[in-house]
């Protein structure tokens, strides 16, 4: 389960809305080892596409470096989908190189609502997870979980090809 | 000569879960073969069966990215520090995604 604050995911759709039509991504970092993403980093599409999205590699360096010396881990790393559902596509499968991290998909195309779901992605099979979001400031215990069912929970689409 | 290699979380399995790693080699394809004489399978992960680099990883000489100095050919020198991050990418399901990402960067040296 990905349990994150409102106020993050507030800004990772306002960053999702901000790019579309082309893919946002970026990361929330958090100490090594807690599973709390606390601080959110939004990254360059450097394939400015509205079908693929890539960091920059430059970027990514100076960030990683960040959290290394800051003693944090990309406990999410998010991006858009703006013109499908919030689900990993091969391509993102293949890609998936943090086993640690909460892939966290937005779906933009939509409007005025946004699909937001949450997947492990392990050598290459995915899991969904639920995502909790937190009011912080409000009632600690008044949580809302988000599970979208129309897939099937675990995907092993045996192409990781590694 | 002795290089330091940072090893990403997801290639640990190969170096007994060290973090940071040494070698030597006086291009990247060679410390990467040398490095797989002591950490079987490492070498497998960074290049492709047709002997690139592989698109699934960053590698850094110092503070630059490798695909901009020759890639596996790019000379090291003792000292220097390599830096390894898994790329991180994906897409839209439905598109010819696979080949997509890198070509799509004005300036990146043709795949090989």
């Amino acid at each position: 389960m990905l349990s994150i604050d409102r106020a993050i995911v507030d800004a990772i759709v306002a960053h999702a809305r901000r790019d579309h039509p082309d893919e946002a991504c970026g990361v929330v970092a958090g100490p090594t080892g807690s599973d709390l993403a606390t601080r959110h980093i939004p990254m360059e599409n450097a394939a400015r596409s509205m079908t693929f999205y890539e960091f920059d590699s430059m970027e990514q360096l100076r960030v990683w470096r960040e959290m290394d010396d800051r003693d944090e881990a990309p406990v999410v790393i998010y991006h858009s989908h703006t013109a499908t559902e919030a689900y990993p596509s091969r391509t993102d499968v293949s890609f998936a190189g943090e086993p640690d991290a909460h892939y966290l998909l937005v779906s933009t195309r939509e409007p005025d609502s946004e699909e937001i779901r949450s997947f492990r992605i392990v050598a290459g099979v995915v899991t969904e997870e639920t995502v909790r979001i937190l009011d912080a400031g409000v009632d600690p215990h008044a949580v809302q979980s988000y599970m979208f069912g129309q897939s099937p929970a675990t995907v092993d689409y045996e192409c990781s090809g590694r | 000569m002795a290089i330091e290699v940072r090893i990403p979380t997801i290639l640990r399995s190969h170096t007994g879960g060290a973090k940071i790693v040494e070698g030597a080699g006086d291009t990247l394809g060679a410390l990467f073969t040398d490095l797989d004489s002591r950490h079987d399978g490492l070498k497998g992960r960074l290049v492709t069966d047709t002997g690139a680099l592989h698109r699934f990883v960053n590698v850094y000489v110092n503070d630059e990215d490798v695909r901009f100095l020759g890639a596996l050919e790019a000379k090291l020198n003792d000292g220097d520090s390599v830096t390894i991050l898994p790329a991180v990418a994906g897409g839209a399901p439905g598109f010819a995604a696979m080949a997509a990402p890198r070509g799509l960067r004005a300036g990146s040296p043709p795949v090989r």
